[in-house]
Parts: C-alpha cells; sequence; structure tokens
C-alpha cells in the first residue's frame, strides 16, 4: 500500500516524464511522431516484400491478397510492444544510474514511465496499422476489443520478465549483453513472420512453451480472422505474468537497497 | 526551537562485496552466502538536530561525509541503525540534476520539481518566483542548451530553494554562478534559517562553517569523533590534517573557558607567548590603533633542519584577519641545535575593532604545516581591543576615514 502512496504522491513527475520524453523525441526533428511508427512500418513491408510469395496462400477463410501483411501487423504489433518494454526495463536503473545515485526518489517511477510511453507508442502504432487495414481494404472486426486484454498481458508479461532481468542487470551486467540476444531467438521462435502451422506437430509443444506464442497467435486472431483468441492457451502466459510481476516486485524489495550501492 | 528535525541513530553503512555477484541474487531469496566481505564507510552514528540548527559536517576526504548525506536524502540506505526527520528534505548538491538541455527553462523547472515530488498545483504557486529569482529573463522560455552555465546553475538553484524546505543540505562552498547570485543565494539560504529551517553544510571551508554554524560534527574514518562548537571543532580538525602520523592532539580548557587545541610532533614547541604595549608592559587589553609587541619565546628539542613560525590573529568566531609567516618574510631559521632558545618579537598595530581576538600560533618546516608540524597551538593567546580614543565605529577593522561635507545651495 505504502507503494501506492507514493506512486500517488509522484503522479505527476511520471506524468511530466512521458511528455518530456515524446517532446525531447521530436522537438529537433521535423517529422515528429511519424518516426516512432516508421520503424515498426518499415520491417513489416520489408518482411511483406521479402515472404509474401512465400507464404501468400496460407491464411483459410481470408481473401484479401493482403493477408500475409495483415499477419505480420498484427504480430508486430505485439512484439514491439513487448520488447519495447523488455528491452528498456533491462538497461532502465543503470541509463538512471547518476540520478538515482543523487536524486531521492521513488525507483519505481522509473519503470512506469517506460510502461506508460511504451503503451502511448504502441497505440500510436495501432491506430497507424488500423489505418492501413483500411487503405488495404482489410476489415475491422468488434474483435477488436480484445485488444485491451491482450495489450494489458504483453505489458504486464514484458514488465515482469524485463524487471526481473534489469535488477539484476545492475548488479550482473552480463544480463544487459545476454539479452539482446535472447531477444533475437525469441522473436525468431515466435510466430510473427512464419505461420505456427509449418512447424511439425511433434515441435509443436516447444512453440507453446514461449509465452509470447500464444499472444501473438491471439493478436493474429483478432486483427486478421476477426474472431476472439483461444482463452485457454492465454491461461499460461497469463499465469507466467503474474508470476513475474510478484517475483519482479519480490526482488525490487529486496534490492532496492543496495542498488544505488553498485550503480 | 527545540523540536528536533532529525534524529540519526546508530547509523553505519556498509559495502558488501561478494565473490560472486549469484550469491548477492540468493541473499535476496534469504539463502545467506557465506562468501560476504563487508567494508565499513560508516560505523555508530548517532546525533540529533534541532529546527534552526545550522550544521557544518567536516572531515578530509573518505571520511563518510557524503555517504552520511546520501544516507540522509534517502538515495542510500543504512545497513544499520536508522533516522527520523521531521519534513522536508532539500539538497543543494547536484543543481541541475534532471534538466533536459531541449526543454526550456520553465518546462525544466516544472520536470525537475516534479521530481521532487511537488505536484503541478504546487509548482504552478511558485513557476513565477523561480523565475523572478533566477533572473534570466526571457531566456526562461528557451531551451537549456543555449544557457550559460551561470543561466543553468540559476534556474536549478531557484527551482530547489522555491519551497522552504525543513532541511537544506548545502554542498561544499556553494560557488553558485557569480558573485552576485552567490550573495543572493546565501541570502535565500539566510531567510530560509530565520524562518527556522535547519542546514547542514559540507565543507572544508573553514570560514564558512564558523561563519554560518552554529555546531560542527567532525568526522574520521567513518565515525564522528568530535561534535560541538565550530571553532573547537575546526582547530581540531586543523589539528588532524596536520598530524596524520603523529596523533597527539589535545585539548585543554584555559582559564577564560576557551578551548585550546595543541598538536604536533613537538621538536620545537612556543615556550612563552605575550602582547607588550609601547612602554614594554604586557597587556590583555590593547587599544585601537596601540603599537603593540607579540613576544615568543620558542624552545627547540631536537636538532632540524628548518624552523618557521607562523601566526594569525582570529576573531571570537575564528575567522583569521592577518595571519603570516617568517617563511613568507623570509626569516626562515636554519639548523636550529637542541636546547637552544629563539626570541621573536612582532610588532604591529592593533587596528582591530573592540572585541576579543585571539592568536594562534604554528612552528612549521616550510611555508604551510602539512610537511611538517612542531607545534600547531590554537588560541595560545587571547587579547581585547577596546576604544579608548577614536571615534566611534563598529566592525572588525579600524579604517579612519576623513569625511567631508558640503552642502550645496539649491539653485
Amino acid at each position: 500500500m505504502k507503494h501506492f502512496k507514493v506512486i500517488w504522491a509522484y503522479r505527476y513527475f511520471i506524468i511530466s516524464s512521458i511528455i518530456t520524453e515524446f517532446r525531447t523525441k521530436f522537438v529537433r526533428s521535423r517529422l515528429g511522431a511519424i518516426w516512432m511508427i516508421a520503424h515498426p512500418l518499415a520491417q513489416v513491408a520489408i518482411y511483406a516484400l521479402v515472404l509474401s510469395a512465400v507464404l501468400s496462400t496460407k491464411f483459410p477463410g481470408v481473401q484479401s491478397q493482403y493477408a500475409y501483411a495483415v499477419y505480420l501487423m498484427a504480430g508486430m504489433l505485439a512484439w514491439t510492444l513487448f520488447a519495447e518494454v523488455f528491452s528498456r526495463s533491462l538497461t532502465i536503473f543503470i541509463d538512471n544510474g547518476n540520478l538515482l545515485k543523487k536524486m531521492s526518489f521513488p525507483k519505481i517511477a522509473l519503470p512506469l514511465i517506460v510502461f506508460g510511453t511504451a503503451i502511448i507508442n504502441n497505440l500510436l502504432l495501432l491506430i497507424s496499422i488500423l489505418v492501413v487495414f483500411g487503405i488495404l481494404g482489410h476489415p475491422l472486426f468488434l474483435s477488436l476489443i480484445w485488444l485491451i486484454l491482450l495489450i494489458s498481458l504483453t505489458l504486464s508479461l514484458a514488465a515482469g520478465l524485463g524487471l526481473i532481468a534489469g535488477i539484476m542487470n545492475v548488479f550482473i551486467r552480463d544480463i544487459g549483453q545476454m539479452m539482446p540476444i535472447v531477444l533475437q531467438f525469441w522473436f525468431w521462435l515466435t510466430p510473427v513472420v512464419y505461420v505456427s502451422s509449418i512447424i511439425p506437430e511433434k515441435y509443436k509443444y516447444l512453440l507453446m512453451l514461449n509465452p509470447m506464442s500464444s499472444v501473438v497467435m491471439s493478436y493474429q486472431d483478432v486483427l486478421l480472422y476477426g474472431r476472439a483468441p483461444d482463452l485457454l492457451t492465454l491461461i499460461y502466459p497469463c499465469g507466467l505474468a503474474l508470476l513475474s510481476l510478484f517475483l519482479a516486485s519480490w526482488i525490487y524489495y529486496r534490492a532496492n537497497e543496495e542498488m544505488a550501492d553498485v550503480l | 526551537m527545540n523540536k528536533y528535525v532529525l534524529e540519526v541513530l546508530n547509523i553505519g553503512k556498509a559495502y558488501r562485496t561478494y565473490k560472486n555477484e549469484w550469491h548477492r541474487v540468493l541473499s535476496w531469496f534469504g539463502i545467506a552466502s557465506k562468501m560476504i566481505k563487508e567494508q565499513w564507510i560508516l560505523k555508530n552514528i548517532n546525533f540529533t538536530i534541532k529546527e534552526g540548527e545550522a550544521i557544518g559536517i567536516v572531515g578530509q576526504n573518505g571520511a563518510g561525509k557524503s555517504t552520511l548525506l546520501k544516507i540522509i536524502t534517502g538515495t542510500l540506505k543504512p545497513t544499520t541503525g536508522h533516522f527520523n526527520i521531521h519534513g522536508r528534505i532539500a539538497a543543494i548538491l547536484e543543481l541541475g540534476m534532471g534538466f533536459h538541455p531541449d526543454l526550456t527553462g520553465r518546462e525544466n523547472a516544472y520536470h525537475a520539481s516534479g521530481l521532487m515530488g511537488f505536484s503541478r498545483e504546487q509548482i504552478d504557486a511558485v513557476i513565477e518566483h523561480i523565475h523572478t529569482f533566477s533572473e534570466i529573463g526571457e531566456y526562461f522560455e528557451q531551451p537549456v542548451r543555449v544557457y550559460s552555465s551561470g543561466m543553468q546553475v540559476r534556474v536549478a538553484f531557484a527551482v530547489a530553494t522555491a519551497y522552504r524546505p525543513e532541511i537544506l543540505i548545502i554542498d561544499e562552498a556553494l560557488s553558485v554562478g557569480d558573485t552576485y547570485f552567490q550573495h543572493k543565494s546565501f541570502e535565500r539560504i539566510r531567510e530560509f534559517q530565520k524562518q527556522g529551517t535547519t542546514l547542514l553544510i559540507v565543507s572544508h571551508d573553514r570560514s564558512a562553517i564558523q561563519a554560518i554554524c552554529d555546531r560542527a560534527i567532525l568526522l574520521d574514518s567513518g565515525s564522528i569523533i568530535k561534535d560541538g562548537a565550530p571553532e573547537e571543532v575546526m582547530d581540531f580538525y586543523n589539528a588532524l590534517i596536520a598530524d596524520k602520523e603523529n596523533k597527539t592532539i589535545s585539548q585543554m580548557q584555559d582559564t577564560n573557558g576557551n578551548i585550546q587545541t595543541v598538536s604536533g610532533t613537538k621538536e620545537a614547541t612556543v615556550e612563552e607567548i605575550a602582547l607588550y604595549n609601547n612602554k614594554d608592559e604586557k597587556i590583555e587589553i590593547a587599544g585601537v590603533g596601540e603599537q603593540v609587541y607579540l613576544k615568543l619565546k620558542i624552545k627547540v628539542h631536537e636538532d632540524i633542519s628548518s624552523l618557521v613560525l607562523g601566526y594569525s590573529i582570529k576573531d571570537r568566531l575564528g575567522q583569521v584577519l592577518y595571519g603570516t609567516n617568517t617563511w613568507h618574510t623570509n626569516q626562515v631559521i636554519y639548523n636550529p641545535k637542541s636546547g637552544e632558545i629563539y626570541e621573536i618579537v612582532i610588532s604591529f598595530m592593533a587596528n582591530f575593532g573592540v572585541g576579543s581576538y585571539s592568536v594562534q600560533t604554528a612552528l612549521v618546516d616550510k611555508e604551510t604545516h602539512l610537511s611538517a608540524n612542531y607545534e600547531w597551538k590554537d588560541l595560545a593567546l587571547v587579547f581585547s581591543i577596546i576604544n579608548k580614543d577614536k571615534t566611534f565605529f563598529t566592525g572588525l577593522l579600524w579604517n579612519e576615514p576623513i569625511v567631508r561635507i558640503q552642502k550645496n545651495e539649491p539653485n
């Protein structure tokens, strides 16, 4: 409870930091916010150009010739949020080491700023993806409402795992070096670019061990197929998200005192 | 006025090093590890501070001053003990922390105040005050990256002191921008103090500590070794830095209740010291502007290569009014032998204001007391100045003016 009180007391700082982050990112660039969504959309375009010929026929029930592009965008929407929150949580305490050593303020404000920024980024990406859908003639479904759940789930999962890694990274810096590599493998172990059906049946369980697989597939359900996600498959990532958040707050609580010592 | 604003109870700080950082991770889960090496930076720190006090924290580099302040401000957590703060604490340690170069002064003021835990409404209430206090005019609306460093510091100081804290921590020298702004910022600190803010000042600067503080705490290798009146503590500190290898510092009370600090290796000592007037009478009170003679008898106890006598005259707060030594006057005594006695007479005009003054002596080998300190004596002699025959004046310095007044007829 005490923590929530502290966060509430610092709400203005958190909000103003999020605004500051956007403002400083674009204050000196002409195109401003466009750059934020340009990166994931460019990736989608690249994969779509390179791979659509190979994969374009494998979406049952979807007529559009742009099905693969839509599929990619659905997966990218999930993955960019996950990757951004995870990799920024990983270095959040080290990046702000100087501040943490010299100013007294609740450390927990820092990841909250990251989460807030990432959510806004992701919503902007979502809006632009929906605009692209409109241009491509892909219909928007009522199932979009599921995105609220899916985005929260992705955020929680990334926040929990990212903070565990981020706190440990303060003490064991190898983690910060290792995680970007892990994240790359992770991306290719998640059916963002390819379709899960190309994985042989006997290795499918390996894919499902990855909590992001069912999350990404749910995004694709909602955005591409226009159907509700398979909630049973989401139990595992939900449980893992809760567990990792609990573990992260435990570690934060224990390591809080020692963090400024080693920064 | 007797409310405690800060109680520090048995605070200690240790940096734990683990043979392997994974042991630290395990320790969070309650799995104790024997690989711990602990390095204690602070031990058994106890003190209480009352409302409105001004406290100087002194000590050599590495004595633990900044660690102590970091614990009090909350950036470091103590390993043992705890402390209670009644009120808000603000620090002028790192001015401009959290400033972003691309934001304007105003935006940065909002942002940095937020970092200090203020809400938007609270900042709205003082933003104009911050603007006027910083005196940077139109620049307030321009990005900080175009500021001079002085301007940035002005804004930062204005932000840090926008609200009166119960405890204000001030770092070293407080060199905030140009001289004008230094006076202005100091004025503000004084104002806070009058309203009841407690000041905690970290400095090596003797005069600053003695001018501002009414108490000083001396830290040495992580412990408080002296806590008391600034002059007494600073004398002790001075003796301490001179006496690194030979720790023979003694403090005794003279007849007037002043505490005299003597330190040194005793190869030579001041045996006698007294003040004389024109008629060669020993005096304790001199008139303003009177010719006086400071006579010292120095005894050499061991053969040494050189001997320099230094002295300084201080006011009752311990501020040095004048000081020099025989190195600077080119009167070094070379190769004095054991048993020799030297008499030194220093004559000068007592051009001081009315009040009590003390003489501090130092017997050293070169221009400072850092290479060899034979004897260092604070409050070696105390004398008073009275105004017998001069025009009334206030202040520490007698500087007889000639005043001319001319009446101009209105035209």
